[in-house]
């Protein structure tokens, strides 16, 4: 048998949900210690980041990295990894695209501080102290945290990154296809697939959703799922609940579509869009229904429609706001008018 | 006059009825501020979203989509679509920190050569007195220090 390989499990800024994804794997978790050995898995294993730093480069063969980056550590640590994994897979929608953390990116360091230190109603912080990144004690120790950055950033902002596994987090079905990948890779029956993204389809998630579709959909009102009841059989849209199917890539196996929940767009866009929001946003635009004819309808009314949308930024780039043209919010310096 | 803000401007025409007025204006020899620049597409439906925001990433300090006349497309129901696409591209835009108005939307006939030198001139008006767009900076020094951005938030 030949020797075992070596794999990482790296974190980002990341709720560690992709962790227990792999975990997720049960009973194939067997087959993959048949030809692996965990060599750095900050959740599961006691191994310091100096165990890390004494290996020879590119003796890690595959490393998921899941999370976005963050602080100075996660850099570090991507950095560190990609330096000592021959493959590096952004594994998951923070490393992917920002995730959820990426909506961070709507506001600054400074005032995520703020909030943070001084003005939820809990905190007590007359002096209005905040961290400091380093800290010598009376005692003479060395104290060090790392550097929040001012941008929640992608994997691949910071480290080439060999494959992009998108979904919040990976369904077992991907993971079982990422774990045969490996296996077969180890083993010498086929080779890597292509650099880029990897376990997802070319086409929107509509392709693949079992639910019916009408010829024409057209939303009267937009909906809060908490207070609609929803018909299982029926397109999510058609009743007025904002799914992500027509600007997101197909790849889950319409995992929240099949126990009626829509979808918010973990995936990704396809291949064919730069800017999920954008795509989604041109989507929902041409659904909304107007009450009378729209050709008599002024611009104030049309704005009053579109204003049935609310919060669009957090709405269209729930998972992707660091991977999306403009990646972040810049506040114009002049007063609006 | 040396110093004055110089904004670039990206105006999406509508082949039928923009493109042609704009075409007219130049014929007729309407005085329009040199500011801007058109890119034809063959409806105003066809300007993607993705285009206008790729157009700000890249530094424009404001753009204007040109259609034909409400119930006048050439493809029948197109500028309905942008319509409701730019308000809401709008509200968007808003959100992530720019000016509502550096994002222009016009109705323009073929004939209306007059109408398309006074749409542009007011805008370039406006888009210089909103000054430089927020996302123009990073590009041009491309690498954006927190200095940089402080400034911009205070």
């Amino acid at each position: 048998m030949p020797e075992k390989i070596k794999i990482a499990l790296a974190q980002g800024a990341t709720c560690s949900g992709c962790d227990i994804a792999i975990l997720d794997l049960d009973v194939e978790l067997l087959k993959l210690f048949e030809v692996a050995d965990l060599t750095f898995a900050p959740l599961a294993a006691d191994i310091k980041f100096k165990d890390v730093e004494a290996m020879a480069d590119g003796e890690i063969t595959i490393c998921l990295y899941h999370g976005a980056v963050r602080n100075s550590e996660n850099e570090y640590v991507a950095k560190l990894l990609r330096k000592k994994s021959k493959i590096m897979v952004a594994y998951g929608a923070c490393a992917a695209f920002g995730g959820i953390p990426g909506l961070a990116n709507v506001t600054t360091k400074n005032k995520i501080l703020d909030t943070v230190y001084d003005e939820t109603a809990t905190t007590v912080n007359p002096e209005h102290t905040r961290p400091q990144t380093h800290f010598i004690t009376p005692q003479g120790h060395d104290l060090e945290l790392p550097e929040l950055f001012e941008d929640v950033k992608t994997l691949d902002e910071v480290v080439d990154v060999d494959y992009i596994i998108g979904a919040c987090p990976p369904t077992r079905e991907m993971n079982v296809k990422l774990l045969q990948i490996v296996l077969d890779f180890v083993n010498g029956k086929a080779p890597l697939p292509p650099k880029g993204i990897i376990l997802a389809s070319e086409r929107t998630l509509c392709d693949e959703c079992p639910r019916q579709k009408p010829e024409k959909v057209f939303i009267d009102e937009i909906k809060s799922i908490d207070y609609t009841e929803l018909d299982p059989e029926k397109c999510f849209l058609e009743q007025g609940i904002l799914c992500f199917g027509p600007a997101t890539r197909a790849g889950c196996d319409s995992k929240c579509i099949n126990v009626n929940m829509p979808c918010r767009g973990c995936m990704g866009p396809t291949a064919a869009v730069l800017d999920h929001g954008g795509s989604m946003l041109s989507a929902l635009a041409s659904i909304l229904k107007v009450s009378s004819v729209e050709t008599e309808l002024p611009e104030e009314d049309i704005e009053k429609l579109m204003e049935k949308m609310r919060d669009p930024l957090g709405t269209l780039y729930r998972f992707t706001l660091p991977k999306s043209l403009l990646k972040r919010v810049i506040k114009e310096s002049k007063d609006e008018k | 006059m040396e110093n004055q803000f110089k904004p670039k401007i990206i105006v999406f025409c509508c082949n039928w009825c923009a493109y042609a007025g704009g075409d007219l204006a130049g014929i007729s020899r309407y005085q329009i501020k040199p500011y801007f620049r058109v890119i034809r597409t063959m409806c105003s439906a066809r300007v993607d979203p993705e285009w206008i925001m790729e157009a700000f990433r890249l530094g424009a300090d404001g753009i204007m989509v040109a259609g034909c006349h409400p119930g006048d497309c050439h493809y029948i129901g197109g500028n309905y679509r942008t319509r409701r696409r730019i308000a809401l591209l709008r509200s968007l835009l808003k959100q992530f920190g720019l000016n509502p108005h550096r994002l222009g939307l016009a109705w323009i006939s073929a004939g209306d050569a007059e109408k398309f030198a006074n749409t542009m001139n007011s805008f370039i008006d406006c888009i210089v007195e909103l000054g430089p767009s927020p996302y123009a900076k990073p590009a041009q020094s491309n690498q954006h220090t927190d200095t940089a951005k402080e400034v911009l938030d205070a």
